[in-house]
Order: C-alpha cells, then sequence, then structure tokens
C-alpha cells in the first residue's frame, strides 16, 4: 500500500511496464532493419510494392539527401498533407461518405484542425461525431496519423544517420524513408491492433448514426462509424485524435479492459521501441538502453504518485464522511475508492492513471479520463510531462530526436567538467550544435508561455475559461502545453473551439512541431560532416547511470525551472487550498 | 615572471577602478547574461527614483522604498562583482604586459638595401622581407630570421630567462624576436613579421586580453547561457500576467511587482557563470603564461583539453638528454679492474655528460682514486667525427674507446682482433637499448662500457597519469626500432616512432587524425614546421626556428619538451572549471524558487508560505537574501575562477561522478543555506 496505491494498482503498472519492454526490445530491432533499408521478414511482401511506389512517384531510392534537401522534403510533404486536408475540411459537405450530412467546417477550425493532424498533435477542438464525415475522418485524419507519424520517424532515421555518418553530407532519403516506416511498420502493426481491437468489440461500419428507443419513449442517437481503423493508428502513431468527442472512454473505442491494456500499449510500444532501435543503428545497444532507462525511471515514479495522488482522492469527501477506501471484497460493496470523478469504472484509478501518464508522456494525446477531474496534483503531472518537451518516449520519433537534443546539452554541461569540449557518440558538440538544441528546447517553451500569458489577458483568451481562479489557469496553460508540445490531450474545461483559440493554438502546433523538427535536422546535418573521436578512458561515457541521472536532472531541472512559477499559480496553489480546506 | 607581490595591491585597487567603469553599457552588452541584470539595475533605480518622487506611485508595486533601494542596490552590485572578477583576472597579467611593452617601444633600425647600404629608420617603418643589420647593444628591431652572421642575445624581456642563448645563421637557431638585446657580434636578419604582428604584439595581446576573443567552446557556452537567460526571461515576464489574471480571480491580494520580478528573473539567470566565464578564459591563458607558454590563439588551449595523442621526444623528455655509463664487460682474460681504469683513463678529458659518467662508475664502483687530467701529463686525443674515438696516450700506453665497429677497424689496422665473446656482448647491449662503447689498448680489446639512456624517474608516473586520462603518449626517436622499443617499455609510452624523420611523423600524425585522435607534439627545428603545421596543438620551443614557431600554436618560452604534459593539463582545468561552474549556477536556482516563490505571492496565496521551506523571516527578506547571495556568490566563486577547479589525473567517469557531487548535489544544497544565513543575518540587523 505504498503511497496509497492499492496492491492491484502495483501490479497492474509493473505488469504494464514488463509488457512495455518485452514488446519494445525486439520490434526496436526490426525497425532497425527497416530504417537501414536491410531485408526483413516482410520484405518478401512489400518489396514490389515498395519499387513499384518510387516509380510512380519518380523517387530515386539511392538518392541520398543533405540536410537541407531532407528538411525541404519534409516541409513539402507536410505543406502538401496541410493544403489537402485542409481543403478537405471546408468542403466535407459536397463530399462522400458523409451519411448524417456534416456541414463543412468553419476556415479557423479546419486550420486548427489540419494543422492538428499534419504536426502529429491531435489536438480537437471538435467534437469528431457531430463535426466530421467518415471521409473526413478516413481519409483525411486517418492519412495524416499515418504519414505525420512516419515523418516523425524518418527526421529521428536523419539524426542517427547525421551521428553516425563519417563526414558526408548525406543523411538517406525522405521520400524512401516515408514509404518504408509506412508499409513496413505502421501498416502492419496497425493492422494487427485493429483485429485484436475488433475482437473486443471495437465498431468498424460504414453505416449512418443508429436510432435508439430508450424506455421512457425518447429517442437517441448513438454514432457509430468506421472506427477501429482509425483507433489502431491513433494509438500507435502517438496522434490520440478519437473518432468521438470522449476519446478512449467511449465504449466503441474501448470497450473492455483488454481493448484498454492494448491501446495503452499501443501507445508507448514504438516510442519505446525507437530507443532499441537507436542503440541498434549506431552500434552501441547501451547507449540506447540508457535512453529508455532515463525515460523509464522519470516515467515510473510520475506514474506511480498520479494513481497515489488519484487513490488518495478529496480530503473534503473524506470529512464529509464518503467511504472514498478501495475495497475489493465483494461485486456488492466493490469499489475503486479514491478519486473516481471522470473516470471509467471499466478502467478504475490505475487503468486511468497510467493511461494519463503515459499518453502525455508520448505525445498521444488521446484520453480514458477526464484529466480536468483529477486532483489538483494529480493533474500537475500528465501537465509536467508534457512540459519536459515531450521527451519522456514522446511522440514517435518526435520524442526520440526531441531525447537527444537534451542529451546534447547534457553532454555539453557534463562533457566540459572532465575537461574535455563535449562530444557525444564521438562527435563533437559545438556552437552550431548547441545554438540549434537550444533554440530546439526554448521553442515550445515560449510558446507555452507566451501565448498562456495572451490568453489570460485578453476578453478572447479568457472567454472560453469556464472555471474559477486557478483551475482555469491551469486549463488554459495545459491547452497550450499540450498544443506548443504536439501532444494533443485536453485538460477540458476550456472551450477552445473559438477562432482565438483555434488560431493560436493552431500557431503553437505548427511551430512545437517544425521549430524543433528543423533544428534537429540542421544538427544531424553538422554532425555528420564531423569526424568520430574515438572514445577512450577520457571520454564522457554516455551510457553509465551517472549519466542517466544527469540527464534527467537536466531534462526535470529545465522544465521545473521554466515551468515552476506558472505551475505554482495552477495546480499548486489549488492543491494546497483543497488541503488546507 | 609573476608579478611581484607588492603590485598586489594596486592591481586590486585598478580592478575595483575598471569594475566601475566597465559599467558603460557598451561594455555590459558583450554579455548577454549580465546585460540583463545590468538593465535590472536600471530599472529598478528609475522605480526607486520614481517612488521618491511621487510617493505610494503604482509602480513601487506596493513595496515599500527600503526594500527597492535595497535590491537596486545589490543588483548594481552584482554587476559591479562580475566586472571585478573580470578585471581581476586581467590584472594579473598586465605586470607582464607592462614589461613587454617596454620591449616594444621603437628601436632605430640599421636597414641594408639591395645594394649593402645601410640607412638608419624606424623600426616600426619595416616590412616583411626587409634585411636588418643588429650589432652588439642594439636592441633587434623586428621578429626575423638570421641570415648571416652569429651573436649572443639576450631574451630575458620575453623569456624572462636572463642567461644569454646563441642566435647564427643556417641551423635550428635561427630566429630572433624583436625587442630582444644583441650583447655581441653582429647578425643580419630578415624580417619576417610586419608591425603589429610581430610575436611581441601578440604576447601583449594575449596578455592585455583587450584582443582577446572567444574560442568555439566559449561561444558556444554563451549561446547556452542566453539561451537559458530567454527561458528565464520569459518565465518572469509572463508572470505578471499570470500574477493579474490570479489576482482578478482570486479577487485578494496584489500583483506582483516589477522589482519582485526583476529580482526573481536576476536570481534565475545564470549570473555566477555568466559574471565568471571571461575571468575562467582570462586565467586559464594566464595559468599557461605563468607556465611560461605562449599560445597563439585560445583555440588551441581548449583543443590542449581534447588532445588525445601525445608525441613526446625521446630526449630531453622521456630520457634525460644524454646517456650515463651503467656497466663494464671485460673481455676475456681481462680483469673488470684493468677494464675500469682504463675506461676511466680514456674519460678523464672526456667533458661530456657521458664520459663523465664513465669517469663516475669507474670512481664509484671500482674504488679508484681521485686524478685528474693534468696532473697525469698525458696526450688526449680528442673525439673526432672522422675516425669516431677518443682516447689517451699516457706513458706509451695507447687506450681508445668508441663505437665498436670504429674500434674494431683501428685495431685491424694494428693487427688485432675482437673477440667473439665481446662482439656479443656489444650485440646484447644494443638489443637492450643501450649504447655499447668499446675500449682497446693498443692493438687488444678490454672490454665493453654499457652506456644506458637513462629514462627520468617521473616519467612512468605522468605517462601512467596520462593514460588514466584517456591520452596515448608516443614517443619519437631517432633511434633504430630495436633501441626504440627497449626504451618504449622501460618509460611505459604506448607507442613509439623509430628512426623517426620529418616524414614519418607527418605521416604518423595524419593517420592519427583520419581515426579522429586530437594529437600533440613538441618541435624545435625547421624540419619539425611540417608536423608542427598539421598538430593540433604544437608547441614549439622559443630556442628553435622562426619556420617551427610560425608553424606551431603555442611557444614554449622555456623551450622544455615535458612542457607539453603541463599544458594538456590547464587546457583541461579550463574546461572543468567551466562546466564546473555551469553546474552550480543552474543548481541553484532550485533553492532560489522557493525563497522567492512564496514571497511574491504571499498577498495572493498566502497558502503558498508551505513553500517556505527554509523559513526565512518575511516576503521582502526572502528576496533580498536571494538577491544578496545571488552577487556574494559570485565573488565567493572568483578564486575558484582565477585558480582553476582542482585537476586530477582521473577517468572521466570518476571525475563527472566527484563534479557532480560538488558542483551539482552542491550546487542545489548550498543557496539552501546561504539564502538562511543571510535571511537570519538581515533579521538580526533589523533590516527586515
Amino acid at each position: 500500500m505504498f503511497l496509497g496505491i492499492t496492491s492491484a494498482g502495483w501490479l497492474q503498472l509493473v505488469l504494464y511496464m514488463a509488457a512495455l519492454t518485452a514488446l519494445a526490445v525486439p520490434l526496436g530491432g526490426y525497425v532497425a532493419r527497416v530504417l537501414s533499408g536491410q531485408r526483413n521478414w516482410l520484405s518478401p511482401v512489400f518489396t514490389r510494392v515498395e519499387g513499384l511506389i518510387y516509380a510512380m512517384g519518380d523517387v530515386r531510392p539511392d538518392q541520398d539527401m543533405t540536410w537541407k534537401d531532407y528538411a525541404a522534403a519534409v516541409i513539402l510533404f507536410s505543406f502538401g498533407g496541410f493544403i489537402l486536408l485542409f481543403g478537405l475540411l471546408l468542403t466535407q459537405g459536397v463530399l462522400p461518405l458523409n451519411p448524417q450530412h456534416l456541414p463543412n467546417l468553419t476556415p479557423d477550425l479546419a486550420f486548427n484542425t489540419a494543422v492538428s493532424f499534419v504536426t502529429n498533435t491531435n489536438w480537437q477542438s471538435y467534437a469528431g461525431e457531430t463535426t466530421l464525415s467518415y471521409f473526413s475522418q478516413m481519409v483525411g485524419l486517418t492519412v495524416q496519423n499515418f504519414v505525420s507519424a512516419a515523418v516523425g520517424i524518418a527526421v529521428l532515421a536523419a539524426l542517427i544517420r547525421g551521428l553516425t555518418g563519417q563526414t558526408t553530407d548525406k543523411l538517406g532519403n525522405f521520400w524512401v524513408d516515408l514509404v518504408r516506416i509506412n508499409l513496413y511498420i505502421l501498416l502492419p502493426l496497425a493492422l494487427i491492433v485493429a483485429v485484436a481491437l475488433s475482437s473486443q468489440g471495437v465498431i468498424q461500419t460504414f453505416a449512418s448514426y443508429v436510432t435508439a428507443h430508450t424506455l421512457e419513449g425518447a429517442s437517441q442517437t448513438i454514432a457509430v462509424g468506421p472506427v477501429a481503423s482509425q483507433e489502431a493508428i491513433k494509438m500507435l502513431g502517438t496522434n490520440g485524435g478519437g473518432f468521438f468527442n470522449t476519446n478512449s472512454a467511449h465504449p466503441f473505442e474501448n470497450p473492455t479492459p483488454l481493448s484498454n491494456l492494448i491501446e495503452m500499449l499501443s501507445i508507448l510500444l514504438i516510442p519505446a521501441a525507437l530507443c532499441f532501435t537507436f542503440g541498434k543503428m549506431i552500434g552501441d545497444r547501451r547507449q540506447g538502453i540508457a535512453i529508455f532507462a532515463a525515460m523509464t525511471l522519470v516515467f515510473v515514479p510520475l506514474t506511480a504518485a498520479c494513481i497515489g495522488l488519484e487513490q488518495a482522492g478529496n480530503p473534503h469527501l473524506v470529512a464529509a464522511g464518503a467511504d472514498t477506501a478501495p475495497n475489493m471484497e465483494g461485486p456488492a460493496t466493490a469499489q475503486a475508492g479514491g478519486n473516481m470523478e471522470g473516470k471509467d469504472t471499466r478502467f478504475g484509478i490505475a487503468n486511468s492513471a497510467i493511461w494519463a501518464t503515459a499518453t502525455t508522456a508520448a505525445s498521444n494525446g488521446s484520453v480514458n479520463a477526464m484529466h480536468d477531474s483529477f486532483t489538483p496534483l494529480g493533474g500537475l503531472i500528465p501537465m509536467i510531462l508534457m512540459q519536459f518537451g515531450e521527451v519522456i518516449y514522446g511522440g514517435v520519433g518526435s520524442g526520440l530526436y526531441g531525447m537527444l537534443v537534451f542529451v546534447i546539452l547534457t553532454v555539453f554541461i557534463a562533457g566540459l567538467m572532465v575537461g574535455r569540449t563535449p562530444e557525444y557518440l564521438g562527435k563533437k558538440i559545438g556552437a552550431f550544435e548547441i545554438k540549434m538544441a537550444s533554440m530546439a528546447v526554448l521553442l515550445p517553451c515560449a510558446l507555452v508561455l507566451i501565448c498562456t500569458a495572451v490568453a489570460v489577458l485578453t476578453p478572447w483568451g479568457q472567454a472560453g475559461i469556464y472555471n474559477p481562479g486557478a483551475q482555469g489557469f491551469s486549463e488554459v496553460l495545459y491547452a497550450f502545453t499540450s498544443a506548443a508540445n504536439n501532444n494533443g490531450s485536453a485538460f477540458a474545461g476550456l472551450s477552445a473551439n473559438t477562432p482565438f483559440y483555434n488560431s493560436l493554438l493552431g500557431l503553437c502546433m505548427l511551430f512545437g512541431r517544425f521549430f524543433v523538427l528543423l533544428p534537429v535536422l540542421a544538427i544531424a546535418g553538422s554532425l555528420a560532416a564531423k569526424r568520430t573521436v574515438p572514445a577512450s578512458a577520457g571520454t564522457l561515457p554516455t551510457h553509465t547511470p551517472l549519466f542517466v541521472v544527469f540527464l534527467i536532472g537536466v531534462i526535470v531541472l529545465v522544465g521545473v525551472l521554466t515551468y515552476a512559477p506558472a505551475l505554482v499559480l495552477g495546480p499548486v496553489i489549488e492543491h494546497l487550498n483543497l488541503i488546507k480546506g | 615572471m609573476s608579478a611581484p607581490s607588492q603590485t598586489h595591491k594596486t592591481d586590486f585597487r585598478l580592478a575595483v577602478l575598471q569594475a566601475i567603469q566597465r559599467l558603460d553599457p557598451r561594455y555590459q552588452a558583450r554579455n548577454p547574461v549580465m546585460f540583463l541584470v545590468w538593465v535590472g539595475s536600471i530599472i529598478t533605480t528609475l522605480i526607486l527614483a520614481i517612488m521618491l518622487a511621487v510617493p505610494g506611485t503604482v509602480i513601487g508595486g506596493g513595496q515599500p522604498v527600503w526594500f527597492v533601494g535595497l535590491i537596486a542596490f545589490w543588483l548594481w552590485f552584482t554587476v559591479l562583482f562580475a566586472n571585478f572578477a573580470e578585471s581581476l583576472a586581467e590584472g594579473r597579467g598586465k605586470a607582464q604586459a607592462d614589461s613587454l611593452k617596454m620591449a616594444r617601444r621603437d628601436v632605430e633600425a640599421r636597414k641594408l638595401d639591395k645594394s649593402g647600404k645601410l640607412t638608419t629608420v624606424a623600426a616600426s617603418t619595416l616590412r616583411k622581407g626587409d634585411t636588418v643589420r643588429v650589432e652588439a647593444g642594439d636592441i633587434v628591431p623586428a621578429d626575423g630570421q638570421v641570415i648571416e652572421g652569429i651573436a649572443s642575445v639576450d631574451e630575458s624581456a620575453i623569456t624572462g630567462e636572463s642567461a644569454p642563448v646563441i642566435r647564427e645563421s643556417g641551423g635550428d637557431r635561427d630566429a630572433v624576436t624583436g625587442g630582444t638585446r644583441v650583447l655581441s657580434d653582429w647578425v643580419i636578419v630578415r624580417v619576417t613579421a610586419d608591425p603589429g604582428e610581430s610575436f611581441l604584439d601578440k604576447m601583449i595581446g594575449l596578455v592585455e586580453s583587450a584582443k582577446r576573443q572567444k574560442t568555439p567552446n566559449e561561444i558556444a557556452l554563451s549561446i547556452l547561457l542566453a539561451a537559458l537567460t530567454l527561458v528565464f526571461l520569459m518565465a518572469c515576464a509572463t508572470l505578471l500576467p499570470f500574477s493579474l489574471f490570479s489576482v482578478a480571480k482570486a479577487g485578494s491580494g496584489t500583483v506582483i511587482s516589477i522589482t519582485v520580478l526583476i529580482a526573481l528573473l536576476v536570481c534565475l539567470i545564470p549570473t555566477t557563470i555568466g559574471g565568471l566565464l571571461s575571468a575562467i578564459g582570462i586565467s586559464g591563458m594566464q595559468r599557461l603564461i605563468k607556465a611560461n607558454v605562449i599560445a597563439t590563439s585560445g583555440r588551441a588551449v581548449e583543443a590542449a583539453g581534447d588532445v588525445n595523442v601525445l608525441l613526446l621526444d625521446k630526449t630531453g623528455t622521456i630520457t634525460f638528454g644524454n646517456r650515463q655509463a651503467v656497466e663494464f664487460f671485460p673481455a676475456p682474460n681481462v680483469s673488470l679492474q684493468q677494464l675500469a681504469e682504463a675506461a676511466e683513463l680514456s674519460s678523464l678529458a672526456d667533458e661530456t655528460p657521458e664520459g663523465r659518467s664513465i669517469v663516475a662508475l669507474a670512481r664509484g664502483q671500482y674504488g679508484l682514486p681521485e686524478r685528474s687530467a693534468a696532473d697525469l701529463k698525458a696526450e688526449f686525443i680528442p673525439f673526432s667525427a672522422e675516425q669516431r674515438v677518443s682516447g689517451i696516450v699516457i706513458n706509451e700506453r695507447h687506450i681508445l674507446k668508441g663505437a665498436g665497429d670504429a674500434i674494431a677497424g683501428l685495431i685491424n689496422l694494428k693487427g688485432g682482433l675482437v673477440p667473439a665473446e665481446v662482439t656479443t656482448v656489444v650485440e646484447d647491449i644494443a638489443k637492450k637499448g643501450g649504447t655499447p662503447l668499446m675500449v682497446a689498448e693498443g692493438p687488444k680489446v678490454l672490454g665493453v662500457i654499457y652506456l644506458k639512456d637513462i629514462v627520468k624517474p617521473d616519467i612512468k608516473v605522468r605517462l601512467a597519469e596520462l593514460r588514466k586520462m584517456g591520452i596515448k603518449s608516443v614517443m619519437i626517436t631517432g633511434d633504430n626500432p630495436l633501441t626504440a622499443a627497449a626504451i618504449a617499455s622501460e618509460a611505459g609510452v604506448d607507442d613509439f616512432v623509430a628512426e623517426a624523420t620529418p616524414e614519418t611523423k607527418l605521416r604518423y600524425i595524419r593517420k592519427m587524425q583520419e581515426g579522429g585522435e586530437m594529437v600533440a607534439m613538441v618541435g624545435d627545428g625547421t624540419n619539425d614546421a611540417p608536423a608542427l603545421a598539421q598538430s593540433d596543438v604544437a608547441v614549439a620551443m622559443n630556442s628553435g626556428t622562426q619556420a617551427a614557431k610560425e608553424a606551431g600554436n603555442m611557444v614554449d618560452l622555456d623551450s622544455d619538451p615535458t612542457k607539453l604534459i603541463e599544458i594538456v593539463e590547464i587546457g583541461k582545468q579550463l574546461l572543468m572549471t567551466r562546466g564546473a561552474l555551469t553546474t552550480f549556477s543552474i543548481s541553484n536556482d532550485l533553492a532560489k524558487y522557493f525563497a522567492i516563490i512564496p514571497a511574491a505571492f504571499a498577498t495572493t496565496y498566502p497558502a503558498l508560505g508551505v513553500l517556505n521551506v527554509m523559513g526565512l523571516s518575511s516576503p521582502q527578506s526572502a528576496i533580498l537574501s536571494a538577491v544578496i547571495f545571488n552577487a556574494l556568490i559570485i565573488i565567493a566563486l572568483i578564486p575558484l575562477a582565477l585558480k582553476g577547479v582542482k585537476y586530477r589525473a582521473e577517468s572521466a567517469s570518476h571525475m563527472l561522478t566527484r563534479h557532480a557531487l560538488i558542483y551539482g548535489l552542491g550546487g542545489i544544497v548550498a543557496p539552501f543555506i546561504g539564502i538562511k544565513l543571510i535571511d537570519m543575518g538581515l533579521t538580526v540587523v533589523g533590516l527586515v
């Protein structure tokens, strides 16, 4: 009962981490083969398709790109995707597969939604079932769920090639990476998960919404749709944009405890696996393990704390005589105890809290409980996980490349302390890398703080805030934290579907994605051009527990120091007021 | 060359004066971190002025006048302390710069034109390629190469070494430096540096550090610090709207005042490292100068920290420059006593270190009496390059010693033979890395003297230390591979290059660099220049040629090849100090948050009082204590910045552990204690 967590709670956390690690290690090895262009067990199936795609797209797979070409291709592709999706959402009324005859989106909502899915954020200012046609969901959003995730992995691949390259300016071919990642990694995994979820009752239909008649004689519209196909990639690609407004709390998206487990594992699966991919590709598995360890050592304590805080519940209810103790005695008296507000009884406290931390540690953003209803400190944990810069596992690809930016900063400070100019994996870290790394860390922080300030200061921003005081502040802070770090989860409680929030959050997502991604590619280019210095006893080892601790220290310190004043004015003061009574 | 101690006080006063002069915004703008503090000082001072003029003004944010005044006061001191650190660091090199400047004074030069006519011109009009004649008593007007003549030169103005040195044309000692004085004879010098670019100018520039350019790593660190500063600037600036919103929603309390925001900002931005960064760089350079090494670029000093291959000359670095006799091996039918006596006699007049060591060994180990060459009325045969033997003729005895083949040739002429046993001994000694000298009397071989290269007693330990730090040592020698291998294993070097020529050295360096290694080497001759130019850290001996000095990026005024190890240590120390103070500076912020945040929002959210873990007596005292701590820590760390973090030879992981504990963990804990103590002090004084 340590931390007030039930033994069942501990068991679920431990099993979750064990299952995650067990799946991530082999997947990581497989992804490394795919990214290195090696043959793998899916090659017999896809090699011809792959060749066909290159032929159609006039891609010469052996033509490697410089970092600038690579970046240009990423921008071109993302911008094209944005225009396509933006246009589609503006015109969905006349497009097919719209049995509910849902109208076109307003321009600000279309902008926000298009940016959101292209940047792998999946912030949703809308309610899916009352806003988007099946066509928009499938052809628009699901396509971006795949390709925006692939872009993240591709940029990571380019960075790894930069780290391993020897005095070269070549980082691989973006189009090849894009095709291979989709074909060999995302599609097969999504297929497996979609089938597994269907078996649990996640629906998949093109039929129009069902009208049910209740016992009272009232009629009720039940939204349905092609959910399973979107659900799988939504979880796997750290997208998080739900088919329904209530996301994975909806029984058609997430019907059973087993579907819940599959979805939770899918959230962190690829980001965790990429650590091992990294280790394999740079030829030193220990480096990958060290990064995985750093992520896990931040994730597990925070998750345990979140479970504990939710299990502890609200002191006022206890004082009022409510029984908030967990009880597993029998069906009649069984209850989860703690703070169950906004949580589904199918999942209980542990699975809601693990989901909340996993979805914010990774930049997934899907929810199976309402974060707004968490206790103040319980809600602070998902927020701080995003504020760490989405590097605790993080988004697919983007999490690890963001983490490597922090590694570069850590190596810089720690490296100096051992009396050498800093280096990582034998590559010297100079002024250019530090400039780019600083930009990548600085920009999301700036976006969150400045936009939150604008929102709480202007009438348009204040108009969306429903809750009073510190809680209202937390909601705004959470929204911009989520957008600028490309998470996409919402605290809820904020009315964000207004031109003001749609535009500002849209810009946050856009800048938060590309002004991290571009510096990372620039770093990759600069590192590739350098020679690798062989390791010696004088080299700072970056796989040791000490380095892992140092790395965690830097991430936590940067996150906490940047956001401490804001957090104090939000969740912390709310918590203090709560316990004070 | 260190400054006399009585100048210490003037240094200090000068530094204080300069600290105040440097409040000039144009100067401050060079350092973004301290510039922000400077701006903060201006703003708080303005607020104070307005508060004094208009009591109860809204700009004061409800803070008492004395509080704003004290904050402004301490912010100014934060800037001053940082200026002071820099000035103090510079001041230490000032005495040296002054004496160097004396040497630079404009002198007259006798310029030689093409027809051979001498005209007197000012030294400052000399250009590269001109030739001048310098005679006894003259000051050398410019850097140059001796093309004719030989002279003894007093170089003490630059090296601090008062013994004169010989400079002559056509050898490895042809470089003369402007500002040195010719003591005897004359030389004709071809000028190799335009005015303003001479060695002396470079030295003065380095020592004065006014022209100091930021080194690559320093630039990178400055960028990181600027980025951190920006983050904190945003965190603090946005706190005003957040506070406005919170007050409006909470319906109680007052909005955070500008003064407190600035105080928080100054405490959070990395002022400790920002204020000391240039002092660290300057004093690193000065440690080098103190070791009598002049680096022509700061980049080279940083590179010295990165070096992982050291090319060391065998002679003078690994071994003493000369070989010593360690054992006698008599030929068959010759007694040891006989051989020892003959060896001693043959070497009596031999004033070389080898000769003296033979005499010493004979007397020490075989009890021969003291006698001098003069007493013996003997005739000496001096060493000649042709015969390659030396010896003595005494009472009709012809005793000779020399290399095996030379002696063998001579006794063959006299009808003698070298016994097979002696030949074996000669080969054995050569195999062990020693030098065998054969001794013969008339046609008879008496035996062999074993001359050994004596490895310096402390070198093995130092090389082992280098290895611990991951630095590979490579011995460069002209010896044959057999001899080289023997000495290499005795000294414990990791690798050696035998029969080294300028080409093999260059090839070796290139090969290492292709593998990503950073190579350091020492050289003095013109033929070393290509290898020096190729090396990452290239130390030229001051006694060496102009070509070598130009190819290198450092000059060792002591001409001591062992200095390379010291240079590496200084480079490492410089980087370590930067890293340590950066870590310390950032770690400090945690405690400052705990001090300031509860204080800043005390009126809006009194519940935040639980975060006041230090139990600071009042909001004003808390903020003031943090600001004072932040300023004083700069002063407290000046000695560390100037002296550098203590250097120990150990592996990187050990070093990281130790430094992470001291400067990371220590950096987190120290301000909690410091701020609390200052708060207690303020309370006792009754200020708050």
